[in-house]
This record gives C-alpha cells, sequence and structure tokens, in this order.
C-alpha cells in the first residue's frame, strides 16, 4: 500500500485555502485541511472537502477529437496539434493576427496563463486574449 | 483585495455589499463571524435577506441596482458631519471638490427616493462606516456585474479615501474573487490591454522589453475584449478562437448569441478536462491534465501566490497544459522549450516586477503575496501603504445611473443571479463530485411570499420565467429572502440557466455583462405528473 499526502490549493473559490491530498494507491481518496495555513487554519468549506471527487471522474477526456465529417472523431496528438497550429496559422496568414482570438482560464495555473498568453501574442502577433475575470 | 482575509477579524467595522459571503466564499464570512465575536460592527448592503445580512447590525436592502445612489447618499452624510478624513484626503488624495460637489445632490433624502434605503439608515451607515476605527469594505459580483459596475467600484474607493480606511491593516477596498486563480490569470496578463505584472501593451518600452525575451515583434494594438470577441466571430471579424478551460456556452449571457458566435468560428479549438457544451462545438479537443495531476501557482484574492502540486498521473493520454501549449508554441516558431511548470514560473518572474522575489523554493515554507520585488522582501500583506500606485488617490465625482433594461408592463420583475454553497460555475466539476451534487440536486428559484400568492405557488412548484431573449422553467422555494417583484435564480444548472434569460448589456468600461438586473416575466407552469 502506497499512502500519501500531498500538499496544495483549493481548485474552487479565490479563498486560496491550503489542503493535502491524500492518495492511496495512485488514487485520490480525498482531501485534509493544512492546520498551519495563515488563511484557512485548519478549515475547508464543503466545496474543499469534496474536491478531490471530480479529478477521477470516468467523465474525462482521455484522447485529442479532430472532427472530421461533421463528428468529433479520436485522433493522436501529433495529428490535433498540427491541425490547431496548421489552421490558425492559415487563418493569420490570409486576415491578419487580429482575426484571431483567446480565451484563457482562470481555473488554471499562473504558469498555464502566462503561455496561453504568450501563445496569442508571440505566436500569432494579436492581443486578443481574455479570461472571464470580466464576465 | 487592498487587504489580505485574516485581517478582516480585526476590523471595527465590516461593510458587505453584494456579497453573499457565506455561500460563494465561506473561510472568509468564518473571520467576519469572529470580527462579530471580537465587537465590529457589521454593515450588509444586499437586496436579497442572504446568512450574512441576517447576522447584520444593519442590513441595507438596497433595491437592485442602486448602490451608487445610496454610496453617494452615505459620503454626502459625512462630509455635512464632518465624520470625514481630513488628514487623509488633504496628505494622500486629489479631486475632493468634485467629489464633494457632485455628492451634493445626493442628500440621505434624495438618495433615498432612489435606493429605497430610509435616510435613518444611510445616516448610521455613514456614522459606523466612517467613524470607526478601522473599516473593511468586501464585495463581489454584485457590485461588478452590472452595466455601471465601474461606477461601482469606484464609489466604494471615494469612501475608503474618503475616510482614510485605505493603506492600513485591516481596511481596505476588497473584492473576493470568486475562481481559484482569476487573480492570476489577470497578473498573468490574460487580458487584451496588459502582460503579466499589469504592463501596458502600448508602452513602447515594455513592448521592447517583451519583444527582447520572445525573441520576436509584438502588436501594440489593444486586443478584444470576451462580449467583444462574440460580436467578433458574428461579424466575420474574428474567424478562429481558441479557449482555453472556460465554458462560454454556459457562462456567458444570452445563451442564443454565444452559441450562434461558436458556430460562427471557422475554426475552434477548445483545451478542456471534460468534453463540455462548449467543447462539443469545436474542432478540435486538446485534453488536458486536471489540478490535482499538475505543478504550478495560484494567486488567491490576497495576492498570495501559492503552490499547487501533482498528487496523481492525468488520465489516459491528457497531458499538462504547459506542455500542450509549449508544443503549439514550438509549432509557430517560438522557443518554448521548458522543462517543467518552475521553469515557466523562472521566466514569468524574469519579466515581471511584481512576482521577481518569488521563487518554488521560497513558496515551499513561506507565504508571499505580490508586489514581491526581490528575493529578499518578504510580500505585501496591504496595498497603499504611504502612497497610491498614482501617487495621489484620484477621487471620482460619479451620478447615479439606471441599470440600463429595467422592468416595465411586459417584464416587470427583475432576475438577478448568483452561486450557491455546494456548487461552482456551470457545475461541470461539481456535478461530478457526488457529495456537492447530493447536497443540491436540482435548481431552485427563490421569490418573495406576496408574489407567489399573487401567481398561485405552492413551494416547489415550477414557474416559467421569460425575458426578451427566451424562456426557462424552474422550481421555486418560496419566502423573503428575495424582495417582493424580483426572483433569485442560480447559474449552475443547464436546464435552468438563466443565462438563456440575461441580455448583452455592458459596462461602457469593463465591458462587464449585467448579470444582476434583467427584466423578467414569471408563469405559473403545469407540473407533470401531478
Amino acid at each position: 500500500m502506497d499512502y500519501r499526502f500531498v500538499k496544495t490549493t483549493c481548485p474552487f473559490c479565490g479563498c486560496g485555502c491550503q489542503m493535502f491530498l491524500e492518495v492511496m494507491d495512485g488514487k485520490l481518496i480525498g482531501t485534509l485541511p493544512v492546520k498551519n495555513a495563515k488563511m484557512n487554519q485548519g478549515k475547508l468549506c464543503i466545496k474543499g472537502w469534496s474536491a478531490h471527487e471530480f479529478v477521477q471522474s470516468p467523465d474525462r477526456l482521455t484522447q485529442p477529437l479532430v472532427r472530421k465529417n461533421g463528428r468529433l472523431e479520436e485522433a493522436s496528438w501529433e495529428e490535433a496539434l498540427d491541425t490547431v497550429a496548421s489552421r490558425l496559422s492559415s487563418i493569420r496568414d490570409a486576415h491578419g493576427g487580429n482575426s484571431l482570438a483567446f480565451l484563457s482560464s482562470a481555473r488554471c495555473t499562473n504558469e498555464e496563463n502566462y503561455l496561453l498568453q504568450k501563445l496569442c501574442r508571440a505566436g500569432f502577433g494579436t492581443n486578443n486574449v481574455d479570461h472571464c475575470a470580466r464576465l | 483585495m487592498t487587504n489580505s482575509i485574516p485581517e478582516i477579524e480585526d476590523a471595527d467595522c465590516v461593510f458587505v455589499i453584494g456579497s453573499n459571503t457565506t455561500e460563494a466564499h465561506p473561510l472568509v464570512a468564518y473571520r467576519v463571524f469572529r470580527a462579530l465575536r471580537k465587537g465590529a460592527k457589521l454593515i450588509v448592503v444586499d437586496p436579497r435577506k442572504t446568512q450574512l445580512a441576517q447576522l447584520a447590525h444593519i442590513h441595507v436592502r438596497i433595491r437592485f441596482g442602486t448602490d451608487v445612489a445610496f454610496l453617494n447618499g452615505m459620503i454626502h452624510a459625512i462630509v455635512k458631519n464632518n465624520w470625514q478624513n481630513r488628514e487623509f484626503i488633504e496628505a494622500r488624495t486629489e479631486g475632493f471638490e468634485d467629489l464633494e460637489k457632485m455628492t451634493q445632490k445626493y442628500s440621505p433624502e434624495e438618495a433615498s427616493e432612489i435606493c429605497g434605503v430610509p435616510t435613518d439608515a444611510i445616516r448610521e451607515v455613514a456614522r459606523l462606516y466612517a467613524t470607526s476605527k478601522t473599516s473593511t469594505i468586501l464585495y463581489t459580483l454584485g457590485i461588478t456585474e452590472h452595466s455601471h459596475g465601474v461606477d461601482n467600484v469606484k464609489s466604494l474607493a471615494n469612501l475608503a479615501m474618503l475616510t482614510g480606511h485605505i493603506g492600513k491593516p485591516s481596511s481596505g477596498v476588497n473584492p473576493l474573487r470568486g475562481q481559484n486563480n482569476v487573480q492570476g490569470a489577470c497578473d498573468m496578463g490574460a487580458l487584451p490591454n496588459v502582460y503579466p505584472g499589469y504592463q501596458i501593451v502600448t508602452n513602447p518600452d515594455i513592448m521592447a522589453k517583451f519583444e527582447k525575451a520572445w525573441g520576436i515583434s509584438l502588436s501594440q494594438d489593444v486586443g478584444r475584449t470576451i462580449p467583444d470577441m462574440m460580436d467578433g466571430l458574428i461579424d466575420g471579424s474574428i474567424k478562429g478562437m481558441y479557449i482555453f478551460g472556460e465554458n462560454s456556452v454556459e457562462s456567458d449571457p444570452n445563451i442564443h448569441h454565444v452559441r450562434r458566435a461558436l458556430t460562427s468560428a471557422e475554426f475552434l479549438v477548445v483545451q478542456e478536462i471534460f468534453l463540455t457544451q462548449t467543447a462539443q462545438l469545436a474542432h478540435v479537443v486538446l485534453p488536458g491534465a486536471s489540478w490535482g495531476e499538475v505543478e504550478g501557482t495560484f494567486s488567491n484574492t490576497e495576492r498570495k501566490v501559492q503552490r499547487v502540486r501533482k498528487a496523481v498521473e492525468p488520465p489516459g493520454q491528457a497531458r499538462p497544459n504547459w506542455v500542450i501549449l509549449s508544443e503549439i508554441g514550438r509549432r509557430m516558431g517560438l522557443k518554448m522549450d521548458y522543462s517543467s511548470a518552475e521553469d515557466v514560473f523562472e521566466e514569468i518572474r524574469s519579466l515581471t516586477p511584481s512576482f521577481a522575489g518569488i521563487t518554488y523554493d521560497r513558496l515551499h515554507d513561506e507565504e508571499i503575496q505580490w508586489p514581491c520585488p526581490s528575493v529578499d522582501h518578504p510580500g505585501t500583506q496591504f496595498l497603499h501603504k504611504g502612497q497610491f500606485t498614482r501617487g495621489r488617490g484620484l477621487f471620482h465625482a460619479i451620478a447615479y445611473r439606471p441599470s440600463e433594461e429595467l422592468p416595465d408592463a411586459e417584464f416587470p420583475f427583475i432576475l438577478t443571479t448568483g452561486r450557491r454553497y455546494a456548487h461552482y460555475h456551470t457545475r461541470t466539476m461539481t456535478v461530478r463530485c457526488p457529495s456537492l451534487e447530493r447536497e443540491f440536486p436540482g435548481p431552485m428559484a427563490q421569490i418573495h411570499v406576496r408574489d407567489a400568492e399573487k401567481l398561485g405557488l405552492n413551494d416547489g412548484d415550477s414557474i416559467k420565467v421569460a425575458s426578451r431573449r427566451g424562456e426557462i422553467v424552474t422550481p421555486v422555494k418560496i419566502g423573503d429572502t428575495v424582495p417582493e417583484g424580483a426572483i433569485f435564480m442560480d447559474f449552475h444548472f443547464q436546464e435552468a440557466n438563466p443565462n438563456w434569460l440575461l441580455g448583452t448589456s455592458l459596462d461602457p468600461v469593463s465591458k462587464t455583462p449585467d448579470y444582476k438586473v434583467c427584466p423578467v416575466r414569471l408563469e405559473k407552469h403545469p407540473t407533470d405528473g401531478l
């Protein structure tokens, strides 16, 4: 039996409660509040206590999908990534970078948000990047 | 937030406006409870009788969308009674005369006409807020999600500067941010007008810095906002869209409009963990690794940068988002050969002065709030000590503007929307948390008992809610949480999502849609099987 705790930050609201993910044999089985965290001081709300439950849902996407003949079909990473790069480049080449738009994610990490805006600005030459803070 | 969450419990006056804190931010509400126990005065300004409102010394049951009139009324009362902080106004601010002149038109009597709050309550709230030693303002989307959201926020800033309740502990103007990393997404420049660290895209020196770092020439045009992007897809000026971790179809107002926009795209790519309604419209869907499966950082509402860590492997072929984005970047000829999330963070630090002093090593055992300009800097617990970012704080003289779309004979009720304690946004995650789904399994609108009588409704009956955009059916809970003439709906359930009903009226500056005031018509709906 492999049983361990991994310290992390709650994925729900902006409070940023500190928690341990409880992991047994490679599966998430629970969350526990961090007692010496200044913000939550050993407490979590009902969402924090249940946060691990969605991660291993059978509904998770596990393979890239590419639309063919109107239907989303499973594809390799190479095909999916090549399609994204070539379709976005051809739109940019035909209509300019400002004909593309990027939505980033308030759900994802700083590192991921940084890279998304870098990809938009440096890769496609447009500042058309926004996310749901505005909503 | 200008200040930090633990400071709330030491405030003498807690002023909560447009925030259902116990449901949306339970661990902030806990600090408010502690403040109460320590003797603080609690003022809650909200049209709804929320849980926190029931614990307040004064619950100000303001009319929907009239915050500016109420706040100007408070400012009028403060100035009239000399409760303002003259020293602070003189030393730290400018534009006070303009504010004083504008608010002369908002005596408590005049403000009361608009906002429906008794004049005595306006004066008493003004006195408590202004004369307490420390007063802290907490707000959320009840302030910002209006066609005059920016005016609301500026009015709160006026109040804090007028009384000097800013730039010191247990005070300030504190937006409680709704999502785990909405602060960080802003900090990282996922906005059309700024690079990471709020560095302006139109500043040539800033642009040159990023061009040098990224090895490519950049655009000086300010980009487009989400509502403007959606319009652009429909008018054809935007042809391709990349949506990363956002379920726009269900979360944006006026779903008809958003679906039309996204299905107009020549090419739509969605990077997601579930096949959301939005992902189902994509040409390519890229499966990302989830929270719990990746390393990285989030910035919380207090500007605290905290680690998230990998505990388990992603399922199937799902990959960390930083890997996916780097792969596409490389195909576009960019140098994006990162070896880890920490490697990306090092690049962020090198280009973002407010993050320069934060390292993964330090985050191992320190809690650091930006700005943190150097590795020997402890971080910043509260902002605006000694001076404001622009130097002197600028008062804005703001006149009350009614909400853009108002009730009329055809649509006489006001629909307002919000979050419920067990769910989160479009429920893509919480629907898959069995504990939460059990707790709150379906939509439940709230209406006032007298309206229920007029409509012939019992608890649990279904009603049809119609606006100029469309109609939906939802069960109702009858009570006195909402005032007469209003209906509250959560936005968590596909089958009764109020976003079908909302319009596209926007704040003119922030382009934030109005999710809080939407005229609707209510009718009893026959319940099947009874």
